[in-house]
């Protein structure tokens, strides 16, 4: 096998890490948030019919492996993508990259991983990790949201690989097959910015600023129509996909924002610094929203009022945000 | 946020010496990015998740030893799965599961079906033939 220096940099979000920890390693220096910026990882989507632990599922990036793949167009690298029918042929395909010095992407469930708290082990099989290496029969793993590697065991790594249910990963390896020494920065910038205005202004009730005014204007109902034991439950369940599976709503507002000051001096266009500001501030108001709606979990609050005043919160972020990308979009 | 802001709540995560990142900006408004060890409203989400899901467990508990309903119903909440995904790791339709969690077709399953259902769970084939008030 062939032994590679794989480079190891935490960071708030698997996918954005996965890719800039790979780019990096095939000599291309891309940091995080331009990753996130230019696959346009800002995204809003509300699916009432769908069910996620049993509330309705709230998205707030896009489908998974979305952002790496155009993220890569824009910047035109080339990533082979593969998926396997069984743990044999995936397990051959991963020993064969590794054994030319190629660290591989894989998406993962998070239920059978190991070095993770329990409380974050549920069924959710979008996560995204690299393998760099192999020893004996343990595989050395980056994953970008722990400070440092781990190792999986093949059996602990089939089980990852092979977890079932919504978005099963069926072995799902990817990695890049072509890097391009120079790339035109500026116009993936453009493009990024572009293509997230577009999605979060998209005319469309469900989607971008209009999904969150839409779920807004839900959580005041919630709790005549669900019962107040549901409503609670269900406002858990927002406070969870925001703040921890993949960081959707402050936590993307911030890596937005940082993205938005590297593209201020990349595109030599000072007003995307004021844009950023107004996007750490929004951030800062999702995370106000996370902190008043864990209130009125944990006191379980009876009253419809405290839902009410979750609805205007919400509400007025949605206005928050159709002003921001409505002037990103003008600052082009 | 800013970055003497970014939380350093206690919660699940130091149980695992896990940290994790954020983006911030400092004094001067630039970002950059620091570790956090926790957010107190992200450890409530999840302990009122982590409550709901025990409540889910104990109600499977008492129906199975009622004799309501078949001891899949019961690992697959101790196992935090729905339907769904249960029929998707058993690799059958989803009423066919659902039909599963009857006592009367539970007790005619075949060893082959059971054993399924054990390695799925986790567990040794005679919890699921033998449950009781201790499982």
């Amino acid at each position: 096998m062939k032994i590679v220096e794989f480079q190891h940099h935490q960071s708030a979000h698997c996918e954005n890490g996965v890719a800039s920890n790979v780019l990096k390693f095939n000599g291309l220096d891309i940091s995080e948030p331009l990753v996130f910026g230019i696959g346009s990882g800002i995204f809003y989507v509300y699916i009432p019919f769908l069910k996620v632990n049993h509330a309705p599922a709230i998205s707030y990036r896009p489908m998974p492996g979305i952002i790496f793949s155009r993220a890569a167009k824009q910047l035109n690298i080339k990533i082979k993508r593969e998926r396997f029918s069984n743990e044999e042929k995936a397990f051959a395909a991963l020993d064969r990259n590794l054994d030319l010095g190629i660290p591989s992407g894989l998406q993962v469930g998070v239920y059978h991983l190991p070095y993770f708290p329990d409380e974050y082990r549920f069924h959710f099989n979008a996560h995204n990790l690299v393998v760099y290496g192999k020893e004996g029969d343990n595989y050395l793993i980056s994953d970008p949201v722990m400070e440092t590697t781990s190792v999986l065991t093949k059996k602990e790594l089939a089980k990852v690989r092979f977890a079932k249910g919504a978005f099963a990963p069926k072995g799902h390896m990817y990695y890049p097959t072509s890097v391009p020494t120079e790339v035109n920065i500026e116009k993936a910038v453009l493009s990024g910015i572009k293509k997230t205005t577009k999605d979060m202004l998209a005319p469309v009730p469900l989607v971008g600023v209009n999904g969150i005014k839409f779920v807004g204007k839900k959580v005041a109902k919630w709790p005549k129509k669900v019962g107040i034991k549901k409503a609670n439950h269900y406002l858990a369940q927002i406070i969870r996909m925001q703040e921890e599976i993949g960081t959707g709503g402050g936590g993307f507002r911030f890596i937005y924002a940082a993205f938005l000051q590297e593209a201020a001096t990349i595109l030599g266009n000072p007003s995307l610094n004021d844009l950023s500001q107004n996007m750490t501030e929004i951030g800062d108001d999702w995370r106000d929203f996370a902190l008043h709606a864990s209130r009125v979990c944990k006191e379980r609050v009876k009253d419809d009022n405290a839902y009410q005043q979750l609805s205007e919160m919400m509400i007025d972020i949605s206005d928050k945000e159709r002003k921001l990308f409505t002037d990103l979009k003008k600052s082009l | 946020m800013k970055k003497d802001s970014i939380p350093q709540d206690e919660s699940s995560l130091s149980s695992k010496d896990m940290k994790e990142m954020c983006y911030a900006v400092d004094e001067n408004g630039e970002y950059s990015t620091a570790l956090s060890s926790g957010w107190k409203p992200k450890t409530i989400a999840l302990e009122v998740t982590m409550e709901d899901l025990n409540e889910r467990i104990e109600n499977a508990k008492k129906l199975v030893l009622e004799g309501k309903k078949s001891p899949i119903v019961y690992f697959m909440e101790l196992s935090r799965m729905d339907w769904s995904i249960l029929a998707s790791y058993m690799g059958k339709r989803k009423w066919i599961v659902k039909r599963h969690a009857k006592p009367k077709v539970f007790k005619k399953l075949n060893d082959t079906v059971i054993k399924k259902y054990a390695e799925v769970f986790e567990i040794e084939v005679n919890e699921l033939k033998d449950f009781n008030e201790n499982s």
